[in-house]
């Protein structure tokens, strides 16, 4: 069986949640794209060559270079008159470290392209190594946790509020917990000219240590206890698209064994973490002020 | 020659990964109201609605169950596959 974008019979793990996104956003775009993918789990899962799981123009560039390859491809397409939505697409391996030089030159030259970052918190591809979006006090084998280190000692890198103090006219989180929320979101960017950025949350159950059956489960936790904020900055302007009931976070904790070591008082701290941010973001979102930096 | 391409879109379908799989989902025909979100949410994209109800491609279902713990209607269950 297949959809219209892809096709069944790729290896991405029982219970992936980064092809879930990845469908979801070429589903939501349609039949005129084009594909610009960094490597990762999304490539070498989908593209063993000679075989493909895209039924839509796809191109494998480096783990550097997608928003740079994508510049080159949506200014070619339109010199030539098309009008095809062109989306870099890669996790966060591929946009927040690696490819983040790529990215922000082509945020900052102001291409019509679609980023999408499919964020799964950490290198699932090469073996669980911290990323710049793998989250406070989260396990990795780069960051274990034991007697030396709680996990990874570092907050989350926020790439939206980076998009967003590049200029980018449209920057939006979303969930695979909330495909509605996400199709909207893509339809909104396709309808934008200049450099769109989706901030994608793709659970792992390989790398997060939870039964492959939950992954939509802690998409959607990860939202209701408040981590996951899903917003939208349009020209500046901030609105946040679904107040959570903040359930407690231990609730989005448990089951999975990167989080399995966290104390009371770790869980304290990121709890109020959690409270301050979204404090920040509902006093952004009522001043109505933009938030665009003047260059 | 600028590399590989792959004009046969979608040639991975010959992959059966339903080898891969440890449980197997099974729909109720019953209780499936046919509602798509089982099909939304498949990884795999090895479940179709036909005539309002959940058929599943057993060819290429890896068996992660998450369609079994986003039924609304709890008319999928699963057992273990025989070796």
């Amino acid at each position: 069986m297949s959809s219209e974008v892809i096709s069944s019979g790729h290896s991405a793990c029982a219970g992936c949640g980064e092809i879930m996104g990845e469908r979801m956003v070429l589903e939501a775009i349609g039949k005129d794209v084009i594909v610009c993918q960094a490597t990762g789990c999304m490539e070498v899962t989908t593209t063993p060559y000679p075989k493909t799981t895209f039924k839509v123009p796809w191109v494998h560039v480096t783990f550097e270079n997608a928003a740079s390859v994508a510049s080159g491809v949506v200014e070619a397409d339109r010199k030539l008159g098309g009008d095809a939505t062109v989306l870099a697409i890669g996790g966060d391996g591929g946009m927040m470290d690696i490819g983040f030089r790529a990215l922000s030159g082509a945020l900052e030259r102001g291409h019509d392209i679609l980023v999408v970052i499919t964020d799964n918190e950490a290198y699932m591809n090469t073996g669980i190594q911290r990323s710049s979006g793998t989250p406070k006090y989260a396990s990795t084998t780069t960051t274990p946790a034991g007697k030396v280190i709680p996990g990874k000692l570092q907050w989350k890198k926020n790439i939206a509020r980076i998009a967003v103090a590049h200029g980018a006219p449209y920057v939006a989180t979303a969930s695979v917990g909330f495909p509605q929320d996400l199709a909207a979101k893509v339809k909104k960017a396709k309808s934008i000219r200049g450099p769109k950025l989706i901030h994608l949350f793709t659970p792992c159950p390989v790398g997060w240590g939870f039964d492959s059956s939950k992954t939509v489960y802690y998409a959607k936790k990860a939202v209701e206890t408040g981590l996951w904020p899903l917003y939208e900055v349009e020209h500046g302007k901030l609105k946040i698209d679904q107040k959570p009931s903040f359930a407690p976070v231990e609730e989005y904790f448990k089951g999975q064994k990167r989080y399995k070591h966290l104390t009371p008082e770790l869980i304290a701290e990121i709890e109020k973490h959690v409270k301050d941010r979204w404090a920040e973001l509902e006093k952004q979102e009522a001043a109505g002020i933009n938030l665009q930096l003047l260059p | 020659m600028v590399g590989g391409i792959i004009k046969d879109v979608g040639n991975i379908s010959s992959n059966k990964t339903g080898s891969w799989r440890t449980f197997r989902p099974v729909v109720d025909k019953n209780k499936c109201i046919g509602c798509g979100t089982c099909k939304m949410f498949c990884p795999d994209v090895a479940i179709e609605i036909v005539d309002g109800k959940a058929i599943i491609d057993y060819d290429h279902c890896k068996g992660c169950l998450i369609c079994k713990s986003v039924c609304p209607v709890g008319a999928i269950s699963s057992e273990e596959e025989a070796k």
